[in-house]
Protein backbone atom coordinates (compact mmCIF):
# COMPACT_ATOMS: atom_id res chain seq x y z
CA UNK A 1 0.00 0.00 0.00
CA UNK A 2 1.75 3.12 -1.17
CA UNK A 3 0.72 6.35 0.52
CA UNK A 4 0.52 9.08 -2.07
CA UNK A 5 2.06 12.05 -0.33
CA UNK A 6 0.20 15.32 -0.14
CA UNK A 7 2.78 17.95 -1.12
CA UNK A 8 3.17 21.19 0.79
CA UNK A 9 1.56 23.08 -2.06
CA UNK A 10 -1.26 20.52 -2.24
CA UNK A 11 -1.97 20.91 1.49
CA UNK A 12 -2.02 24.71 1.13
CA UNK A 13 -4.53 24.40 -1.72
CA UNK A 14 -6.80 22.24 0.44
CA UNK A 15 -6.56 24.78 3.28
CA UNK A 16 -7.46 27.62 0.89
CA UNK A 17 -10.52 25.66 -0.30
CA UNK A 18 -11.56 24.94 3.31
CA UNK A 19 -11.31 28.62 4.28
CA UNK A 20 -13.21 29.69 1.16
CA UNK A 21 -16.02 27.22 1.95
CA UNK A 22 -16.14 28.57 5.52
CA UNK A 23 -16.62 32.10 4.16
CA UNK A 24 -19.25 30.80 1.72
CA UNK A 25 -21.33 28.97 4.35
CA UNK A 26 -21.21 32.04 6.61
CA UNK A 27 -22.28 34.35 3.76
CA UNK A 28 -25.19 32.20 2.55
CA UNK A 29 -26.52 31.95 6.11
CA UNK A 30 -27.50 35.62 5.71
CA UNK A 31 -29.48 34.91 2.54
CA UNK A 32 -33.09 33.83 2.76
CA UNK A 33 -32.89 30.26 1.50
CA UNK A 34 -36.11 29.24 3.22
CA UNK A 35 -36.35 25.56 3.95
CA UNK A 36 -33.21 24.81 1.94
CA UNK A 37 -30.96 26.70 4.38
CA UNK A 38 -30.17 23.62 6.47
CA UNK A 39 -29.55 21.43 3.41
CA UNK A 40 -27.13 23.99 1.93
CA UNK A 41 -25.25 24.35 5.25
CA UNK A 42 -24.96 20.55 5.62
CA UNK A 43 -23.84 20.16 1.99
CA UNK A 44 -21.04 22.73 2.40
CA UNK A 45 -19.97 21.16 5.71
CA UNK A 46 -19.88 17.74 4.06
CA UNK A 47 -17.73 19.08 1.22
CA UNK A 48 -15.29 20.41 3.84
CA UNK A 49 -15.36 17.15 5.82
CA UNK A 50 -14.62 15.14 2.64
CA UNK A 51 -11.65 17.40 1.81
CA UNK A 52 -10.24 16.85 5.31
CA UNK A 53 -10.94 13.09 5.25
CA UNK A 54 -9.60 12.38 1.75
CA UNK A 55 -6.55 14.67 1.78
CA UNK A 56 -5.47 15.44 5.37
CA UNK A 57 -6.59 12.03 6.74
CA UNK A 58 -5.31 10.40 3.51
CA UNK A 59 -8.42 8.36 2.87
CA UNK A 60 -7.74 8.66 -0.87
CA UNK A 61 -4.53 6.66 -0.40
CA UNK A 62 -5.83 4.30 2.29
CA UNK A 63 -6.40 0.57 2.03
CA UNK A 64 -9.86 -0.77 1.26
CA UNK A 65 -10.36 -2.05 4.81
CA UNK A 66 -9.71 1.45 6.22
CA UNK A 67 -12.27 2.89 3.81
CA UNK A 68 -14.80 0.26 4.87
CA UNK A 69 -14.36 1.25 8.53
CA UNK A 70 -14.65 4.95 7.71
CA UNK A 71 -17.83 4.26 5.74
CA UNK A 72 -19.21 2.05 8.54
CA UNK A 73 -19.09 4.94 11.02
CA UNK A 74 -21.02 7.15 8.60
CA UNK A 75 -23.48 4.38 7.68
CA UNK A 76 -24.46 3.73 11.30
CA UNK A 77 -24.74 7.46 11.99
CA UNK A 78 -27.06 7.73 8.97
CA UNK A 79 -29.21 4.84 10.27
CA UNK A 80 -29.38 6.48 13.71
CA UNK A 81 -30.38 9.85 12.23
CA UNK A 82 -32.85 8.60 9.64
CA UNK A 83 -34.52 6.08 11.92
CA UNK A 84 -34.96 8.62 14.70
CA UNK A 85 -36.10 11.49 12.51
CA UNK A 86 -38.51 9.38 10.48
CA UNK A 87 -40.31 8.60 13.72
CA UNK A 88 -40.09 11.92 15.58
CA UNK A 89 -40.90 14.23 12.66
CA UNK A 90 -44.16 12.37 11.96
CA UNK A 91 -45.12 12.05 15.59
CA UNK A 92 -44.31 15.51 16.94
CA UNK A 93 -45.60 18.41 14.84
CA UNK A 94 -43.42 21.53 15.01
CA UNK A 95 -44.58 23.18 18.20
CA UNK A 96 -43.56 26.79 17.59
CA UNK A 97 -44.63 27.36 14.02
CA UNK A 98 -47.19 29.96 15.12
CA UNK A 99 -45.91 33.55 14.90
CA UNK A 100 -43.97 34.67 17.94
CA UNK A 101 -46.21 35.88 20.74
CA UNK A 102 -49.43 34.67 19.04
CA UNK A 103 -50.29 32.33 21.87
CA UNK A 104 -49.06 31.21 25.25
CA UNK B 1 8.64 0.38 18.38
CA UNK B 2 11.50 -2.02 18.95
CA UNK B 3 11.51 -5.35 20.74
CA UNK B 4 14.19 -7.24 22.64
CA UNK B 5 15.62 -8.82 19.49
CA UNK B 6 16.43 -5.37 18.13
CA UNK B 7 13.97 -5.62 15.27
CA UNK B 8 11.95 -2.45 14.62
CA UNK B 9 8.82 -4.56 14.12
CA UNK B 10 6.65 -5.31 17.16
CA UNK B 11 5.89 -8.91 18.15
CA UNK B 12 2.84 -10.18 16.21
CA UNK B 13 3.68 -8.48 12.91
CA UNK B 14 5.65 -9.81 9.95
CA UNK B 15 6.95 -6.48 8.74
CA UNK B 16 6.80 -2.78 9.46
CA UNK B 17 4.24 -2.03 6.76
CA UNK B 18 1.85 -4.62 8.20
CA UNK B 19 2.29 -3.17 11.70
CA UNK B 20 1.56 0.34 10.40
CA UNK B 21 -1.53 -0.79 8.54
CA UNK B 22 -2.80 -2.41 11.75
CA UNK B 23 -2.17 0.73 13.82
CA UNK B 24 -3.85 2.90 11.22
CA UNK B 25 -6.89 0.60 11.09
CA UNK B 26 -7.06 0.60 14.90
CA UNK B 27 -7.27 4.40 14.90
CA UNK B 28 -10.01 4.37 12.26
CA UNK B 29 -12.00 1.83 14.31
CA UNK B 30 -11.72 4.17 17.30
CA UNK B 31 -12.80 7.12 15.16
CA UNK B 32 -15.85 5.16 13.94
CA UNK B 33 -16.93 4.77 17.58
CA UNK B 34 -16.32 8.50 18.06
CA UNK B 35 -18.64 9.27 15.14
CA UNK B 36 -21.41 7.50 17.03
CA UNK B 37 -20.40 9.08 20.37
CA UNK B 38 -21.02 12.52 18.84
CA UNK B 39 -23.79 11.08 16.64
CA UNK B 40 -26.19 10.67 19.55
CA UNK B 41 -25.90 14.38 20.29
CA UNK B 42 -26.30 15.34 16.63
CA UNK B 43 -29.43 13.17 16.46
CA UNK B 44 -30.91 14.73 19.59
CA UNK B 45 -30.14 18.16 18.17
CA UNK B 46 -31.87 17.28 14.87
CA UNK B 47 -35.02 16.08 16.65
CA UNK B 48 -35.36 19.25 18.74
CA UNK B 49 -34.47 21.56 15.85
CA UNK B 50 -37.16 19.89 13.71
CA UNK B 51 -39.62 20.40 16.56
CA UNK B 52 -38.68 24.00 17.39
CA UNK B 53 -37.35 25.66 14.20
CA UNK B 54 -38.20 29.24 15.18
CA UNK B 55 -36.72 28.97 18.68
CA UNK B 56 -33.53 27.37 17.34
CA UNK B 57 -33.17 30.17 14.76
CA UNK B 58 -33.66 32.81 17.46
CA UNK B 59 -31.26 31.17 19.92
CA UNK B 60 -28.62 30.64 17.20
CA UNK B 61 -28.64 34.39 16.48
CA UNK B 62 -27.51 34.99 20.08
CA UNK B 63 -24.14 33.35 19.26
CA UNK B 64 -21.26 35.45 17.93
CA UNK B 65 -20.94 34.37 14.29
CA UNK B 66 -17.63 36.23 13.79
CA UNK B 67 -15.96 34.40 16.68
CA UNK B 68 -17.42 31.13 15.40
CA UNK B 69 -16.09 31.70 11.88
CA UNK B 70 -12.73 32.82 13.28
CA UNK B 71 -12.45 29.66 15.38
CA UNK B 72 -13.44 27.50 12.40
CA UNK B 73 -10.62 29.07 10.39
CA UNK B 74 -8.16 28.60 13.27
CA UNK B 75 -9.03 24.90 13.52
CA UNK B 76 -8.86 24.32 9.74
CA UNK B 77 -5.44 25.98 9.70
CA UNK B 78 -4.32 23.72 12.56
CA UNK B 79 -5.26 20.70 10.43
CA UNK B 80 -3.02 22.09 7.69
CA UNK B 81 -0.11 22.55 10.12
CA UNK B 82 -0.72 19.02 11.48
CA UNK B 83 -0.66 17.53 7.96
CA UNK B 84 2.58 19.43 7.34
CA UNK B 85 4.12 18.04 10.56
CA UNK B 86 3.23 14.48 9.50
CA UNK B 87 4.78 15.02 6.05
CA UNK B 88 8.00 16.41 7.57
CA UNK B 89 8.20 13.57 10.10
CA UNK B 90 7.95 11.06 7.23
CA UNK B 91 10.72 12.86 5.39
CA UNK B 92 12.88 12.50 8.49
CA UNK B 93 12.97 16.22 9.37
CA UNK B 94 12.19 15.68 13.04
CA UNK B 95 13.17 19.17 14.14
CA UNK B 96 10.98 20.91 11.58
CA UNK B 97 8.14 18.49 12.28
CA UNK B 98 8.39 19.43 15.97
CA UNK B 99 8.08 23.13 15.10
CA UNK B 100 4.92 22.49 13.05
CA UNK B 101 3.50 20.39 15.89
CA UNK B 102 4.14 23.32 18.26
CA UNK B 103 2.31 25.60 15.82
CA UNK B 104 -0.57 23.10 15.68
CA UNK B 105 -0.80 23.05 19.48
CA UNK B 106 -0.67 26.86 19.59
CA UNK B 107 -3.59 27.08 17.16
CA UNK B 108 -5.50 24.49 19.22
CA UNK B 109 -4.87 26.55 22.37
CA UNK B 110 -6.02 29.70 20.54
CA UNK B 111 -9.25 27.92 19.60
CA UNK B 112 -9.85 27.00 23.25
CA UNK B 113 -9.07 30.55 24.38
CA UNK B 114 -11.70 31.99 22.00
CA UNK B 115 -14.14 29.29 23.13
CA UNK B 116 -13.50 30.22 26.77
CA UNK B 117 -14.10 33.89 25.97
CA UNK B 118 -17.39 32.95 24.28
CA UNK B 119 -18.46 30.84 27.27
CA UNK B 120 -17.75 33.78 29.59
CA UNK B 121 -19.89 36.02 27.37
CA UNK B 122 -22.76 33.54 27.49
CA UNK B 123 -22.56 33.42 31.29
CA UNK B 124 -22.68 37.23 31.39
CA UNK B 125 -25.64 37.30 29.02
CA UNK B 126 -27.40 34.69 31.21
CA UNK B 127 -27.70 32.23 28.32
CA UNK B 128 -26.50 29.24 30.33
CA UNK B 129 -29.36 26.81 31.06
CA UNK B 130 -30.14 26.76 34.74
CA UNK B 131 -31.85 28.81 37.41
CA UNK B 132 -30.46 32.10 36.08
CA UNK B 133 -31.34 31.48 32.40
CA UNK B 134 -32.35 34.95 31.24
CA UNK B 135 -34.24 34.43 27.95
CA UNK B 136 -37.90 35.37 28.08
CA UNK B 137 -40.75 35.12 25.61
CA UNK B 138 -42.71 32.30 23.99
CA UNK B 139 -39.61 30.47 22.75
CA UNK B 140 -37.73 30.51 26.07
CA UNK B 141 -38.16 26.79 26.93
CA UNK B 142 -36.95 25.63 23.50
CA UNK B 143 -34.13 28.20 23.50
CA UNK B 144 -32.99 26.68 26.76
CA UNK B 145 -32.82 23.31 24.98
CA UNK B 146 -30.76 24.87 22.17
CA UNK B 147 -28.25 26.23 24.67
CA UNK B 148 -28.09 22.86 26.45
CA UNK B 149 -27.07 21.32 23.12
CA UNK B 150 -24.67 24.21 22.50
CA UNK B 151 -22.81 23.75 25.77
CA UNK B 152 -22.78 19.94 25.77
CA UNK B 153 -21.70 19.60 22.12
CA UNK B 154 -19.07 22.36 22.16
CA UNK B 155 -17.98 21.21 25.64
CA UNK B 156 -17.46 17.62 24.50
CA UNK B 157 -15.62 18.96 21.45
CA UNK B 158 -13.42 21.17 23.66
CA UNK B 159 -12.63 18.12 25.81
CA UNK B 160 -11.46 16.34 22.64
CA UNK B 161 -9.31 19.37 21.84
CA UNK B 162 -7.67 19.13 25.28
CA UNK B 163 -6.96 15.44 24.70
CA UNK B 164 -5.58 16.37 21.26
CA UNK B 165 -3.19 18.90 22.82
CA UNK B 166 -1.92 16.18 25.18
CA UNK B 167 -1.49 13.75 22.29
CA UNK B 168 0.41 16.32 20.21
CA UNK B 169 2.74 17.06 23.14
CA UNK B 170 3.33 13.31 23.62
CA UNK B 171 4.15 12.49 19.99
CA UNK B 172 6.37 15.57 19.61
CA UNK B 173 8.87 13.81 21.89
CA UNK B 174 9.12 10.65 19.80
CA UNK B 175 9.53 11.77 16.22
CA UNK B 176 12.22 9.23 15.32
CA UNK B 177 9.28 7.03 14.30
CA UNK B 178 6.63 8.72 12.15
CA UNK B 179 3.92 6.21 13.17
CA UNK B 180 2.66 7.93 16.35
CA UNK B 181 2.52 11.39 14.77
CA UNK B 182 0.47 10.02 11.88
CA UNK B 183 -2.09 8.54 14.32
CA UNK B 184 -2.17 11.80 16.30
CA UNK B 185 -2.88 13.55 13.00
CA UNK B 186 -5.86 11.29 12.26
CA UNK B 187 -7.34 12.10 15.68
CA UNK B 188 -6.67 15.84 15.31
CA UNK B 189 -8.33 15.97 11.86
CA UNK B 190 -11.34 14.04 13.18
CA UNK B 191 -11.88 16.62 15.93
CA UNK B 192 -11.65 19.27 13.20
CA UNK B 193 -14.36 17.47 11.19
CA UNK B 194 -16.69 17.47 14.21
CA UNK B 195 -16.31 21.24 14.45
CA UNK B 196 -16.90 21.60 10.67
CA UNK B 197 -20.46 20.38 11.40
CA UNK B 198 -20.91 22.12 14.77
CA UNK B 199 -20.20 25.57 13.30
CA UNK B 200 -23.12 25.74 10.80
CA UNK B 201 -25.50 23.74 13.01
CA UNK B 202 -25.04 26.01 16.04
CA UNK B 203 -24.01 29.42 14.66
CA UNK B 204 -25.71 29.55 11.26
CA UNK B 205 -29.24 28.18 11.79
CA UNK B 206 -30.67 31.36 10.33
CA UNK B 207 -28.96 34.72 10.08
CA UNK B 208 -31.27 36.59 7.70
CA UNK B 209 -34.10 38.83 8.97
Amino acid sequence: MTVRELSGRGAATILAALLALTALTTAVAYADLGRFAAAVAIAIATAKALLVAFYFMELRASSRVVRVYAAAGILFLALLLLGTLDDSVRRLPASDETPAGASR
Amino acid sequence: MSDAAGSPVAEPFEDLEQERAARRLGMWVFLATEVLFFGGLFTGYAVYRAGHPAAFAEASRRLDVLLGALNTSVLLTSSFTMATAVRLAREGSGRRARAWLALTAALGAAFLAVKGFEYAEKFRERLVPGASFGVEGPHAPAERIFFSFYFVMTGLHALHMLVGLGVVAAVARRLRDDGPVELAGLYWHFVDVVWIYLFPLLYLVSRHA
